[in-house]
């Protein structure tokens, strides 16, 4: 049985892309069949962060429109073996996803991938609602800063009454929290919100605390997603939010201040 | 204390002041999801009828409905007024 995993915020800007890329590529590198589809109809990026933005050729509405099938809509990632992507359509019409429509392809995705990974556009309208009501599971991407976590909130609210499985009475959305952009500095000088404060307000469990990072921007400046990086913190701790995806207990890194050896305190670094 | 200490005390707080205002803010938006639809509508009346006798801000009152059991709930109803004149 596929699952389905919404990656979504509220607010936008604050790492679903990123995420999105970066876990579907560590799913696919832990050998599980997996398809990340761009939800965000209009503008759509994931495309270009995953590296693919040339070989578009047909779109998620193609697909839903019938004017396309799956096979020739799909990109196979060159890098990574069971990795696929479904690219957003350009179109303007926000309303060209019709929850029937969306059914339909996850439906025939789901007969053929492990994991699904829907990333939801911002907001809390129909788009992102679109992005989140077939969910199993949502990874909440959320940046420590207050109009984020505010809107998390909201999504969570969304994800609880919202969702297909809500409607149905089925079992809840299995709900994860993803702290990004996380500078340990900032935190212990008492100027951002700690992982506990965070976790406290929101109160569902921690999946991952991705740090701030040069790599990630290095990454998508060059179509790469960063977990592709392995040397990188922010490529690691992405890696580490997929093995606890996939039911493993690893330790969080990343969370404190590196200490700083002599050296680095005089060359930096 | 040292101009140095200054700046990281008054740092310090704005980590702390930002999680209490989204406690308060999360517990609040909550209660409104959880309730009726009316609720927003039926706390602005509320602050209407007392704004004929008082004037509160309107972040001063609060209405929430809170299911104490299957055939029991309560409509809590909470003014703060000011302290000095009526
Ligand atoms: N851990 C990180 N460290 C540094 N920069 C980051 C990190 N995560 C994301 N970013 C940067 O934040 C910006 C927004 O990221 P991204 O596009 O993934 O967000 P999004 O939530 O998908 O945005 P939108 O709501 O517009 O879809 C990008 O410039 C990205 O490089
Ligand atoms: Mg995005």
């Amino acid at each position: 049985m596929a699952k389905i995993i919404v990656v979504t915020s509220g607010k936008g800007g604050v790492g679903k892309t990123t995420s999105s890329a970066a876990i579907g590529t560590g799913l696919a590198l832990s050998g599980h069949k997996t398809v990340i589809v761009d939800f965000d109809i209009g503008l759509r990026n994931l495309d270009l962060i995953m590296g693919c933005e040339r070989r578009v050729v047909y779109d998620f509405v193609n697909v839903i429109n019938g004017e396309a099938n799956l096979k020739q809509t799909l990109i196979k990632d060159k890098r990574v073996d069971n990795l696929f992507i479904l690219p957003a359509s350009q179109t303007r019409d926000k309303d060209a996803l019709t929850k029937e429509g969306v059914e339909k392809v996850l439906h025939e995705l789901a007969k053929d991938f492990e994991f699904i990974l829907c990333d939801s556009p911002a907001g809390i309208e129909a788009g992102a609602m679109m992005a989140l009501y077939f969910a199993d599971e949502a990874v909440v991407v959320t940046n420590p800063e207050v109009s984020s976590v505010r809107d998390s909130d909201r999504i969570l609210g969304m994800l609880s009454s919202k969702s297909r499985r809500a409607e149905r009475g089925e079992d809840a959305i299995k709900e994860h929290l993803l702290l990004t952009r996380y500078n340990p500095e900032r935190v212990a000088k008492g100027e951002m919100l700690s992982v506990e404060d965070v976790q406290e307000i929101l109160a569902i469990p921690l999946i991952g605390v991705i740090p701030e990072s040069q790599a990630v921007l290095n990454a998508s400046n060059s179509g790469q997603p960063v977990t592709l990086d392995q040397d990188s913190d922010a490529g690691q701790a992405y890696l580490d939010t997929v093995s606890r995806l996939l039911g493993n207990t690893v330790d969080f890194r990343f969370l404190t201040v590196e200490k700083k050896g002599l050296l680095k305190r005089i060359f930096g670094g | 204390m040292s101009l140095l200490d200054y700046f990281r005390s008054t740092k310090k707080k704005s980590a702390s002041t930002a999680k209490e205002r989204l406690q308060i803010i999360v517990a609040h938006e909550r209660n409104r999801r959880s309730g009726p639809d009316y609720l927003p509508q039926l706390e602005r009346d509320i602050l209407e009828v007392i704004r004929k006798y008082v004037d509160i801000p309107a972040d001063q009152i609060s209405v929430s409905l809170e299911q104490r059991s299957d055939e029991l709930s309560v409509l809590e109803l909470n003014v703060s007024f000011p302290d000095e004149k009526r």
